[in-house]
């Protein structure tokens, strides 16, 4: 299925002060691939994020998606171009209705372009097609939790959100920032079809996680961060091997204490 | 167990009539109609009303002062409640509103209504230019900016002559009759107020809602929401240019004072005391304010003390406002229950 990379990360280094943040990363992400990158806390993943969507400007390297250089460009135009994010810490919009939150997306310009919005759904207005995504994502269409107002609804249906917010601009590309934390194991088991469902629909992922058994069950490939160094990169079972990814993990005491015992 | 340790709880509870009177089902009775449109209709007729049952020389001008005021409170509250942006802008839309017409009317020959016209679209272009910069940025940046560009403006006015300098500009046509100059401001005022609540109800509106509640996520929602906060300022800024346009045609002058600081402080005011993000509570509460503190002019300089106290009390005591409490108390009832 894959058919050379649709985003490359070259050499990105990202620096905060004196603290380095993102040491020379490089990467590629295969067209309909799902990559995940793992790490410890702090280890740069999320600005790896952030870095290639935008929201903060690369100290060095360039990023491509499909051959172009999107590096340095504004948010809202790398999101424009099909890739999309979630964020860690949800950002709904909490005073309207959970279906009110998908008219924002869906009066992009890109939604407007691609089609996620061309006055589709029952009515042909933007708060049908916003209920239809919700119903897509997980919300019970019948059910009174997509016109709650959002700020009272649990974090499960917050992810989700996220993500439907990302599949209302049509995306070619969806980074998941932890789309699984802090969810109940019912939650992510209800989830991980609809990874899978975005995969098989075209839709490359990159997804970074900590839920690293169902990372593991959807990733193709993963690769693990550590202090903003780029450890390994491989199968899960490779990584999992890896000596230093243990002794990241776990610290190399640990590590040491274990293999003594074995 | 004692009557003392029974706790009770106060509980609202929306009435009947209101939720029968959401969607279709409003066309069901006169009563379900009525109970929509009069608070509408009380607010509208009033305010046309007002110059018929006050009628002499210095209360109609009241009425027209409090439009104006009115107008500015309304584009105070769209901004800040709808967009997120804390405008204390208040006196350089006037400012710019009142120079420009007064520039068009004298040198160009313009008459006023298509002076004021003139004025609102070119002055909010303007405003939005000024505004730009601090766009992007989030905070207080753009209060501060706001604050100082009609502090600015006026000195640059002053020093190098322009305009009329400390005089102002004389000999600005006033509007074609006292009918017009009456009932003009009246109507713009009610036109601004619904078609902004309509707007603030559209997509766009939930866009602009948006930017305030999460402006990242509308960010990664590709769009620019530098673009969409220039638009809305563009808005508020038109809203006050014409207010101010029209003050300037009322008083046929317009000089520094018009840059002055009330425009921009009174109108926050009204919105505290009206209820702010209702759009309507602001009008209500220049409706009290002005009339007020023109009321309290006998006192000379006591009259800010007064004042003071008054919104103090507001404060106090209601702080939600008066259309927030209104609104809670015609759509809901209350009780007490035990625990």
């Amino acid at each position: 299925m894959t058919t050379g990379p649709i985003l490359q990360v070259k050499e990105v280094t990202k620096t905060f002060g004196g603290i380095i943040a993102l040491n020379r990363i490089s990467f590629d992400v295969g067209e309909g691939e799902i990559l995940g990158i793992i790490g410890p806390n702090g280890s740069g993943k999320t600005t790896v994020v952030n870095c290639i969507t935008g929201f903060i400007k690369v100290s060095s390297g360039r990023v491509f998606f499909r051959g172009r250089d999107i590096t340095g460009k504004p948010p809202h135009k790398i999101a424009d171009m099909g890739v999309t994010r979630t964020f860690q810490i949800m950002r709904p919009y909490y005073s309207l209705p959970a279906y009110k939150n998908l008219v924002i997306p869906l009066f992009s310009p890109r939604a407007r372009r691609t089609g996620g919005w061309r006055g589709g759904g029952k009515l042909g207005d933007r708060d049908t097609v916003g209920i239809d995504i919700l119903e897509e994502i997980g919300f019970e269409r019948d059910s009174y939790v997509p016109y709650k107002v959002t700020s009272t609804l649990p974090t499960g249906y917050l992810k989700r959100m996220e993500l439907a917010r990302c599949l209302a601009l049509k995306p070619e590309m969806i980074i998941c920032d932890e789309v699984f934390s802090g969810l109940s194991m019912s939650e992510i088991a209800s989830m991980v079809p609809l990874i899978e469902k975005l995969q098989m629909s075209g839709i490359t992922l990159i997804m970074i996680e900590h839920r690293l058994r169902e990372l593991f069950k959807v990733a193709n490939r993963v690769m693990v961060l550590n202090f903003g160094e780029k450890l390994i990169e491989g199968s899960a079972a490779e990584v999992m091997a890896d000596q230093r990814v243990r002794e990241a993990y776990f610290g190399s005491e640990v590590v040491e204490e274990v293999m003594k015992h074995a | 167990m004692s009557k003392k340790m029974q706790q009770r709880r106060r509980e609202r509870i929306d009435r009947g009539i209101k939720i029968r009177t959401e969607g279709i089902y409003a066309l069901m009775s006169w009563r379900e109609l009525a109970y929509l449109i009069m608070p509408r209709m009380v607010l509208i007729v009033g305010l046309l009303a007002l110059p018929l049952v006050m009628p002499g020389l210095y209360w109609p001008r009241v009425i027209s002062i409090v439009c104006i005021y009115a107008l500015l409170a309304l584009s105070f509250d769209f901004l800040a409640h709808y967009v997120g942006l804390v405008s204390l802008g208040g006196a350089l839309f006037v400012g710019i509103g009142g120079y420009l017409t007064a520039l068009l009317n004298t040198e160009l020959g313009l008459p006023p209504l298509l002076a004021i016209a003139g004025a609102t679209l070119i002055g909010s272009a303007i405003c939005t230019l000024l505004l730009l910069p601090c766009l992007p940025l989030r905070g207080v940046y753009f209060a501060i900016i706001t604050l100082m560009y009609p502090l600015f403006l006026a000195r640059v006015i002053e020093a190098l002559d322009i305009f009329g300098g400390t005089d102002g500009i004389l000999g600005i046509d006033s509007l074609p009759n006292a009918w017009v100059e009456q009932y003009g401001v009246i109507i713009m005022l009610v036109v601004c107020l619904f078609a902004l609540r309509r707007l603030v109800n559209t997509d766009l509106g939930l866009v602009l809602r948006a930017v305030k509640d999460n402006d990242q996520a509308v960010r990664a929602s590709a769009m620019n929401i530098t673009h969409y906060k220039a638009l809305a300022v563009f808005i508020a800024a038109a809203i006050g240019c014409l207010a101010g346009a029209y003050l300037a045609h009322i008083y046929m002058w317009a000089g520094i004072s018009i840059f002055a600081l009330d425009f921009s402080v009174l109108p926050i005011a009204a919105t505290v005391i009206g209820g702010s993000g209702t759009l309507v509570g602001p009008v209500l509460g220049c409706l009290i304010l002005v009339p007020v503190s023109e009321l309290l002019r006998d006192f000379g300089t006591l009259r800010i003390v007064f004042y003071s106290l008054i919104l103090l009390a507001f404060i106090v005591f209601r702080s939600e406002g008066i259309m927030v409490y209104g609104q809670r108390k015609y759509h809901q009832v209350e009780r007490w229950t035990k625990i």
